[in-house]
């Protein structure tokens, strides 16, 4: 029986400290997300996608120089437009016999650029932009909604009305504003794309922050005098990382879309550049003649935004912050 | 910090020296849809350095608001400081601009919460934290910080610091949290800490290691502590006075000696009569009814509805402030006679 208490009583005797020390290595939030994320193969799947693509856009200029020999803009008026898979030899060259055999992965268009490296310098221009007008969207969507949730009252009603006027203008008609007064430079598309782009992300976030904001260790900040600044956009923008990158990922898509939209009807990327969209556009004229100068284009661009969706959803599974455990 | 350390006894001061923080006549009222609730309605009450008081009474009587009032932290809106003046050493808090205020808090003035769990920044490790306070107020290098961070951890009894510098908030226990806060509240050597409610979320083991921790350190540091509780039995424990608030007044504040032998106050005696005790047989009476909502506090004697000695000028006004003995005060129309 003695035993029994003595079992007992060294059971709960209080432990140095206040319980067992957990001494696992330092696991951060994002890193367990990470752990999550990484074990959702679709998501893992997209963005292996979207890094192939990256990859592809960053080394076009290589590739195109040292794999297929061939510029972009190096137009073959001789070979004209040619099926997927054909093979050529330089014309400039095989006057004196010497050419060297070439393939046309993705077959040539009516000028005879190769398909395949103007796809591949599309990549470079459409995830740019996307990129780029993300980013700038993420930037001004964050420090907004963070400000506007954060001070709540009246500078929140005034900074949301704000918002609410720009959303209920036709945001096309904006763009194309843009582009008109501004010149039809990609540096203009990204801005006026990003200038769009930000107000859903800067909701996202003020409601976000509204929540965050009530909690205790807002509270505890200011009791150490801690600035508002740095209560802002250290203590509270990164507990809502989770929703940024989401919304983030699955903000690109809209925006590259959007771009070859706007290049489509001739108000993005200007020739001899080419994105995805003002490719689509070329091929779409000539689709009944030669059908893979518009399905090349249009299936890089399909399969890219498949993929940041799926990226998007993998890591909004991953980093929702009302999941509880692995 | 070690003069402070040196000069301070424990215990109740004489009250010759000027107190360190003064609450005059402080009123916090929160503006709402239903109506204008008067939280705090004209408290007073004053802490001299080095001494504890007890900050007591029921769930929304406005102990919290108090104490984020003296810091300057009521939530605005809905809440405002209407009346009343706040003094430390000489300075009236209240009139100071946000940026001066922000150099009394967590500097002079400096508060443990009620929910360890909640107070940390969940994204920042738990060593960030606590040298962004010690960096904001004191001098020092990002280098002489990291040492700090690691004394200031082992004063508050986690040792290997070092270690747990890099941890995150959710790695550790509610009581470690509870050490950490009261370590980053003690960061720069306050001279007033207020403890509002710092143990009624975790164990009673672990609650008596925090307040153990407290009653050394202010022994240690100096630092005078405002601590506020609902526990009477914690209250007991570790303050020289002990001010009781009521409906966002408060109704008696004497000695912690005195005020649990000799409560004066209705409302005293039925908090101390709901307290099981062991020297004292019979069952414990909880005092009937609940406290008004603050939204609709009843006139004359806010207590009146709930009080055995409830008679005809209860219903009338709020009863003066009988001074019984000295340092002993209590505001009941049943005392009348005594003044």
């Amino acid at each position: 029986m003695s035993d029994v208490i003595s079992s007992w009583t060294q059971l709960s005797d209080p432990a140095p400290g206040d319980g067992p020390h957990r001494r696992a290595p330092a696991i951060g939030p994002l890193a367990e997300g990470w752990q999550r994320f990484v074990r959702n193969r679709v998501a893992v799947a997209g963005g292996v996608v979207v890094l192939v693509m990256a990859l592809g856009a960053v080394t076009a200029p290589l590739i195109a120089e040292y794999v297929v020999g061939i510029g972009p803009n190096d137009q073959d008026l001789v070979l004209g437009p040619q099926p997927p898979l054909t093979r050529s030899v330089d014309s400039s060259l095989a006057q004196d016999g010497s050419g060297r055999a070439r393939l046309h992965l993705f077959g040539t268009d009516t000028l005879g650029r190769d398909l395949f490296v103007r796809v591949l310098y599309g990549a470079r221009i459409s995830l740019f932009v996307g990129l780029l007008a993300t980013l700038l969207s993420v930037l001004v969507g964050v420090t907004y909604g963070a400000v506007s949730g954060y001070y709540g009252g009246w500078v929140d009603g005034l900074m949301m009305r704000f918002v609410d006027i720009l959303f209920s203008l036709p945001y096309l008609l904006f763009v194309i504003m843009l582009m008109v007064f501004l010149g039809h430079r990609p540096w203009v598309l990204f801005i006026a794309l990003g200038a769009v782009q930000w107000l859903t992300m800067s909701r996202v976030v003020r409601g976000q922050i509204m929540t965050l904001k009530k909690r205790q260790f807002v509270e505890a900040a200011r009791a150490t005098g801690v600035r508002e600044f740095t209560i802002i956009f250290q203590h509270l923008v990164p507990n809502t990382i989770g929703p940024i990158v989401v919304y983030a990922t699955l903000t690109m898509p809209v925006v590259m879309l959007a771009e070859a939209f706007l290049s489509f009807i001739g108000l993005g990327i200007q020739p001899p550049d080419a994105s995805w969209g003002s490719l689509a556009a070329e091929g779409a004229a000539t689709m009944d003649l030669f059908p893979w100068l518009i399905t090349f284009p249009g299936l890089a661009l399909a399969a890219t935004l498949l993929s940041l969706n799926f990226l998007g959803d993998g890591l909004r599974d991953a980093f929702d912050p009302h999941r509880e455990g692995p | 910090m070690t003069e402070r350390a040196v000069s301070m006894p424990s215990g109740p001061q004489p009250a010759v020296a000027a107190p360190l923080l003064e609450v005059d006549d402080l009123h916090v009222q929160f503006f709402t849809r239903e109506g204008i609730a008067r939280a705090v309605d004209g408290v007073s009450f004053h802490l001299h350095a080095g001494e504890v008081l007890g900050l007591v009474g029921e769930s929304g009587c406005g102990k919290s608001v108090t104490s984020l009032g003296v810091l300057g932290l009521v939530p605005d809106p809905p809440g405002r400081i209407v009346r009343g003046r706040i003094t430390f050493r000489g300075r009236d808090l209240l009139s100071l601009p946000e940026g001066e205020l922000r150099k009394v808090r967590g500097n002079d003035i400096a508060m443990v919460f009620q929910d360890p769990m909640a107070s940390l920044t969940p994204y920042i490790t738990v060593g960030k934290q606590i040298a962004e306070v010690v960096q904001l107020h004191r001098n020092l290098s990002r280098a002489a910080a990291h040492d700090e961070v690691v004394r200031l951890l082992g004063m508050v009894g986690i040792a290997d610091g070092r270690d747990r510098f890099d941890a995150y908030p959710h790695e550790f226990s509610g009581g470690m949290r509870q050490r950490v806060m009261i370590a980053m509240a003690l960061a720069c050597d306050p001279a007033v800490l207020i403890a509002d409610e710092p143990t009624s979320s975790l164990d009673v083991t672990i609650q008596a290691q925090i307040l153990d921790l407290i009653a050394t350190l202010r022994a240690k540091v100096g630092t005078a502590v405002l601590l506020i509780s609902h526990d009477m039995g914690v209250v007991a424990g570790l303050t020289d006075r002990v001010a009781v608030m009521y409906a966002g007044r408060i109704v008696e504040e004497a000695p912690t000696a005195q005020l649990y032998a000799n409560p004066q106050h209705p409302y005293t005696r039925g908090l101390l009569r709901a307290v099981p005790r062991l020297d004292r047989r019979g069952p414990v009476e909880p005092i009937p009814g609940r406290p008004p909502r603050p939204l609709a506090v009843p006139g004359g004697c806010p207590f009146r509805p709930r009080c055995g000695l409830a008679h005809e000028p209860c219903a009338g006004a709020y009863p003066p402030s009988v001074q019984l003995t000295d340092g002993h005060h209590a505001a009941c129309w049943a005392l009348e006679g005594r003044r």
